[in-house]
């Protein structure tokens, strides 16, 4: 793997007339688990959308693996795209496909025929993310919130991939779901050696897992870096933003589980 | 026997060779002993094809290396998880399926009748309390289904018109009767042609449109918003876009009808000499004024068939986009196939009315 699997240069984003981001330089180092943090609205989901591709910086490049996100031929496109998995905010399932379905489509597009083979790795899949095989025949829209992304962060998985993004992954899970999320990518990260992206609001979460955090702010990347080295960086965002009583708390506790 | 793995043991490396693999695996008898030491990275689907070749149990004599404990641990924590399986197909259910079918036809007649007659509560209660009229979304969806529509329906109109009288034409010249086009086109289209095809227009433009609106909202639960905030479904969507259509459908067939009547005019004019004059004059005398207000009011009906049907199958969309497709078709088609039912009924209601005799 390169040593950057996903590397922003100088990336601009507009809508319309309004700036969201500005000439963001971003290197994400192989293995590392990366919070990206940053009010609502600052631009976070964003920033993931440029890194797989779906929205065109209006300046700038971004280069996923080593090589811009367009080059290659059909065949090399598709190989880089299968090497990541995206779990979308609001979960983004197939609503016309049940939830098994939803989990062994990327397999199937993969090439993986033999059924008995599919439904072990789609159940090991549900199971990792703690859901039992008796969801398995719901529809999406039988699942309650927390579920959803569940079987979203299933999906991402499914075909193994070497760099997870991750948007807001423990928003709507119970804290006992939440230890659970943290443990499931810790021990991925330990055994396959994963890049993590992450947008989190979730200080536990970005605690307990993240090996380096960026922080997003009036459309910039305003400090990135260890935990401990961004505490220390004066700025009123980050005073509010992590030194807040309950947010010591936050951190106190996902210290803990880390 | 002793199989020793090594490297990459992940669905990227594996996937392209999988057949291969599997056949090698095969080769490999019950009783080997494995050593997986020399394994450099395995992954969950690696992990998974092993354990399936063994049985689902860890073989006896297995090398293990601490850090593929892990995997191996969730895989037997897993067990034999199975899904529920499907009934196999037997005979009996095509019998069922048609049951089925005539059952849940029953329920789309049932759930039509409830639509209707939720609509004239609402209507009584609005007769009541005039202020609650939702009279903006009825001027928007008139926008929408009307004026919005004018263009294509002048189009599809004028040409009809004018094929029409080309060929009406062609077989009058053939007996002299060219003055009789003005009856063709007149009954033809003012009576017939002009609402079925205007109908037939609307459904696919309107009423798929309908369905779909009420559809996504369903999907994105919108109309669970609109009920906790105690604004009722029927009032604020039904209602505007069954009034709406109800009161633009006979102005469009007007439109539509005059736009084919002036394509016949054209055609007539190039086809047999008959002048614009002449085909005005002999129009009205050809054809009795109560023709028109046959051909309104079935452009009345249409409006308000079309509308409710819409609304019907856009209440019925399940939160899926397969449903929401399915009820979109079923929307356009069942509104066509009534709009014609309806046609026939209308035919054999006024057949003693404005022909001549
Ligand atoms: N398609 C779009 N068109 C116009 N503006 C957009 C579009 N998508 C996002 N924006 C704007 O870009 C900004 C950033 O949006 P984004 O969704 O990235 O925020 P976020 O950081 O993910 O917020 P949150 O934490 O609430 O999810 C917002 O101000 C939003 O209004
Ligand atoms: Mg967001």
């Amino acid at each position: 793997m390169p040593a950057h699997p996903v590397e922003l240069r100088g990336v601009s984003t507009r809508f319309g007339q309004t700036w969201v981001h500005r000439r963001i330089d971003l290197a994400v180092p192989a293995g590392e688990v990366v919070a990206l943090v940053g009010g609502s609205g600052t631009g976070k989901t964003t920033l993931l959308r440029q890194m797989v591709g779906l929205l065109q910086p209006a300046e700038g490049e971004v280069r996923l693996f080593g090589e811009p996100l367009a080059s290659g031929s059909r065949a090399d496109q598709l190989a880089r795209r299968r090497r990541f998995g995206m779990l979308f905010q609001q979960g983004a399932l197939f609503s016309a496909l049940n939830v098994f379905a939803n989990v062994a489509f990327p397999l199937r597009e993969f090439g993986i025929r033999d059924e008995g083979m599919l439904r072990d790795l789609v159940l090991l899949k549900l199971a990792m993310v703690e859901l039992g095989p008796e969801v398995a025949l719901r529809m999406p829209a039988e699942l309650s919130g927390g579920m959803v992304k569940r079987v979203a962060l299933a999906r991402a998985l499914a075909l193994e991939p070497e760099l997870l993004l991750l948007d807001e992954p423990t928003a709507g899970l119970d804290p006992d779901r939440s230890a659970g999320f943290v443990r499931l990518i810790r021990a991925l990260h330990k055994a396959l050696g994963l890049t993590v992206i992450l947008v989190t609001h979730d200080l536990d979460t970005l605690a307990a897992l993240a090996t380096r955090v960026a922080v997003l702010s009036e459309g910039r990347i305003l400090a990135f870096g260890p935990l401990e080295e961004i505490m220390r960086v004066q700025d009123p965002f980050i005073e509010r933003f992590f030194h807040g009583e309950r947010s010591q708390a936050a951190l106190a506790r996902g210290r803990e589980q880390g | 026997m002793r199989v020793c793995l090594a490297g990459d043991w992940t669905l990227r490396f594996l996937g392209p060779r999988l057949d291969a693999l599997q056949g090698h695996l095969r080769g490999v008898g019950g009783g080997a002993g494995w050593d997986l030491s020399g394994v450099s990275r395995l992954d969950s689907f690696g992990a998974m094809l092993l354990w399936r070749h063994w049985g689902r149990r860890r073989p006896e004599g297995l090398v293990l290396p601490a850090e593929l404990e892990g995997v191996f641990g969730r895989l037997a924590e897993l067990g034999e998880a199975r899904l529920e399986a499907r009934a196999p197909y037997r005979w009996l259910d095509g019998t069922a399926q048609v049951g089925r079918g005539v059952f849940g036809f029953g329920r789309h007649v049932v759930q039509f009748v409830a639509l209707v007659g939720q609509l004239c509560l609402d209507l009584v209660y609005l007769l009541r309390y005039r202020g609650h009229w939702p009279l903006l979304e009825i001027s928007a969806n008139f926008y929408k289904v009307g004026v919005q529509a004018m263009p294509v329906i002048a189009l599809v109109g004028f040409l009809i018109g004018v094929v029409l009288s080309y060929l009406s034409a062609l077989q009058l010249q053939l007996f002299g009767a060219d003055v009789f086009i003005v009856n063709i086109l007149g009954f033809g289209i003012i009576r017939e042609l002009g609402p079925v095809l205007v109908a037939v227009l609307v459904a696919g433009r309107s009423g798929s449109a309908m369905t779909a609106q009420i559809g996504v909202m369903r999907v994105t639960e919108e109309i669970d918003a609109l009920t906790t905030m105690g604004i009722s479904r029927y009032v604020r969507l039904v209602l505007p876009k069954v009034v709406a259509l109800t009161l633009a459908m006979p102005l469009v067939t007007l439109w539509g009808s005059s736009m084919a009547l002036f394509g016949g005019m054209v055609s007539a004019n190039l086809q047999l000499g008959l002048s614009f004059d002449f085909f005005l004059n002999a129009l009205p005398r050809a054809v009795p004024a109560v023709n028109l207000l046959i051909g309104l009011s079935k452009g009345v009906v249409f409006g308000l068939l079309i509308a409710l049907v819409a609304c019907h199958f856009g209440l019925r969309v399940r939160p899926n986009t397969e449903s929401l497709s399915a009820n979109t078709t079923a929307s356009v088609v069942s509104s066509i196939t009534v709009v014609i039912l309806v046609d026939a009924v209308f035919a054999i209601a006024t057949r003693s009315i404005g022909l001549p005799r």
